[in-house]
């Protein structure tokens, strides 16, 4: 059996075109406001969503993320509503990952989480301070829950590692396109092309780069080298502009229309 | 080495939980330290340190005064605030600061809570003509700013923390961050035996002279080896330190004081071990301070350098094998330690320190008056001399 994700790649290769992924935390800005932001973004035509587990430490997320994080937390995620959070994505016909540190999971029950992934129709977890070496009880909990396992590689990853990481990856390779925190920067990194390419001669899974996409020209400057384009911060600093959820969902659908045009114009 | 260790393992915890844009930094850093215990012009470099710039060995003192408040016991203190920058943290920034020479690094980035390894990073620094970025809480900055200055006039920038609870665990946050950002010259040199491997191990082996010296002094005063060690424990590199030499006498007790802040019973504490649940925090597996979704939950504790919600991993493994026991001192027992240290001996602590005091206090009256305890004097309290006045109702 494939996953909704794993799917959703064969089209777009077939539609010789990238993937637009967003990123938005559960609860953020509200319980109910994410689930109406999901459907938007499913509406201007985003192809798939992470939904993150906002965490205490996110020792990877620049100021954007750490903001909306500490809102999700003060409205009291916690992992029933990031599975709920998750639904609403399957429910409008979006693949859906979480996306999220590794202390929730061990916290929830290894086994438990990846079964609660599959029940409420994610597609898989993106686990990017999980180590392969401490991945054996995680791998066998996802094998048996049928769910992909993504992980995030960088810049500094050498070739030998990074066969050893892809190897434990599915549904796709997740390549941070910088040396940093998350957030949105001017100007797109040199090193990501390079390092989707090494990631090419070790493995045949679909690669999506994130950290840094922000803007139209720069999905497609993605897009045209990577499988999938993963933005988050933008969409995160729209809806923290925003003065009312309203306004929150029209600026949202106004940067994913933007985006979808650059991912689609790349090739 | 066991080959669990060899991992970075102790039994179920420690290990690596870290972006992949870290492991380079951590496998450079784990080779360099592996190949530098092997190397003996870097052994007699850091024993040269030791005796011309730290102090050491540092002195035993025995506190018979203190000892009629401790059942009677005689007390050792291991006098590690008399150490240059008044703690024990200098052993480990002296070791890592010569590691990050040894990489060829040229800047270091550290966290500090109560200031003591912020003003030891900043000395290396200084020492070694390396650019030293410390981050520290807000209201750490605030509580211990007698420090901040200190690590500014020692050429340190301080950058405040105002994320989170504002304490230790947000400044590793930040460190965290700043180290992901600039891995390829930057050397994060972590002032505790907790986070990713290599560093609960690194860190344990440039503070275990604590320990070995401490043991062949007892003998040589007492003719015996301590019926207990005791040290206060935050991340636990004193602790491990001074324990770690002894971890083979198996009639040897091994005591670590947690921060119980106003006591564990109102989960206002520090208390790690005694009052967490197993959990990742930082980059390695231990006990934690969460809730049920393994959020992180803020600690509290008089002393700053306590106040952190997690452990190394190592002190873990020891308190589930049972080889080291762990037990919360409050607030109000680690202050009436304080003071007490200070009238009976003339010697005042730091406020973490007095926790171990505060310990030896109960400890010595449950082993009575033919026990020997030695206690790991981890720093001095100059830096504390506002927070204890404020304590005290002493107006300045």
């Amino acid at each position: 059996m494939t996953t909704q994700l794993e799917d959703l790649f064969v089209q777009t290769r077939s539609e010789n075109r990238a993937a637009l992924i967003a990123y938005i935390p559960a609860g953020f800005p509200s319980q109910e406001g994410c689930k109406k932001i999901i459907a938007a973004l499913a509406k201007a035509g985003v192809d798939a969503v992470e939904i993150g587990f906002p965490y205490s430490d996110p020792v990877m997320d620049g100021p954007t993320i750490q903001e909306a994080s500490g809102i999700s937390l003060a409205n009291g995620t916690g992992a029933a509503e990031v599975f709920s959070a998750l639904k609403s994505a399957h429910d409008v016909g979006l693949p859906a990952l979480v996306m999220t540190y590794w202390n929730p999971i061990e916290a929830y029950g290894v086994d438990n989480f990846a079964q609660e992934m599959a029940r409420n129709g994610g597609s898989g977890v993106i686990t990017p301070d999980l180590t392969i070496e401490e991945s054996e009880g995680w791998k066998s909990a996802t094998d048996g829950a049928g769910i992909n396992t993504v992980y995030v590689v960088a810049l500094s990853t050498n070739d030998d590692r990074l066969a050893r990481v892809t190897a434990r990856c599915s549904g796709f390779v997740y390549a941070a396109s910088l040396m940093g925190v998350t957030g949105a920067r001017t100007t797109m990194s040199s090193g990501a092309e390079d390092l989707v390419s090494r990631i090419r001669t070790c493995s045949t899974l679909p690669v999506a780069v994130g950290l840094g996409v922000s803007t139209r020209a720069q999905a497609k400057e993605v897009a045209g080298y990577a499988d999938g384009v993963i933005v988050g911060s933008a969409f995160i600093k729209v809806i923290l502009e925003a003065k009312t959820e309203t306004d929150a969902i029209a600026a949202v659908d106004v940067l994913a229309r933007e985006l979808v045009k650059g991912v689609r114009e790349a090739r | 080495m066991s080959s669990s260790e060899t991992l970075g393992h102790f039994g179920p915890f420690g290990g690596r939980f870290v972006p992949e844009a870290l492991i380079g930094a951590l496998d450079e850093l784990e080779a360099a330290h592996n190949s530098a215990l092997k190397d003996p012009v870097f052994q007699k470099e850091l024993a040269h340190l030791h005796t011309t710039y730290t102090g050491r060995p540092s002195i035993l003192t025995e506190v018979p005064r203190f000892a009629q408040h401790a059942g009677g016991a005689r007390i050792l203190l291991k006098r590690e605030d008399l150490n240059h920058t008044g703690s024990h943290k200098i052993n480990n920034v002296l070791g890592q600061a010569l590691l990050t020479k040894r990489m060829g690094k040229k800047r270091i980035i550290a966290e500090t809570g109560a200031g003591q390894h912020g003003v030891a990073s900043a000395t290396a620094a200084a020492l070694f003509g390396l650019e030293c970025v410390v981050y520290m809480g807000e209201e750490d900055t605030r509580r211990q700013s007698l420090n901040v200055a200190r690590m500014k006039l020692l050429g340190a920038q301080v950058v405040p923390v105002t994320a989170g609870s504002r304490t230790l665990k947000d400044a590793i946050n930040e460190a965290m961050r700043d180290w992901v950002t600039n891995v390829e010259t930057t050397h994060y040199l972590l002032g505790t035996v907790a986070g990713p491997h290599p560093f609960p191990t690194m860190v344990r082996d440039f503070h275990k002279i604590i320990g070995e010296e401490a043991r062949a002094q007892t003998l040589e005063l007492v003719g015996r080896l301590p019926d207990a060690v005791l040290a206060c424990i935050g991340g636990g590199s004193n602790a491990i330190g001074i324990f770690h030499a002894f971890i083979p006498d198996k009639n040897v007790r091994l005591i670590g004081f947690e921060a119980g802040g106003d006591g564990v019973e109102t989960g206002r504490h520090a208390a790690t071990i005694s009052g967490g649940t197993i959990g990742v925090l930082h980059g390695t597996r231990s006990y934690v301070l969460q809730d049920s979704n393994g959020q992180t939950v803020e600690s509290h504790s008089i002393s700053a350098g306590l106040d952190y919600p997690g452990v190394g991993p190592e002190h873990a493994y020891l308190n589930d094998i049972g080889r080291a026991e762990y037990r919360p001192i409050t607030d109000a027992q680690a202050m009436e330690a304080f003071a007490l240290l200070c009238k009976t001996e003339g010697i005042i602590p730091a406020i973490e320190t007095a926790h171990a005091l505060a310990g030896a206090m109960i400890v010595g009256k449950e082993l009575g008056p033919e026990s020997v305890l030695l206690i790991n004097l981890s720093g001095r309290g100059d830096k504390d001399v506002q927070t204890a006045a404020d304590y005290f109702e002493i107006p300045l």
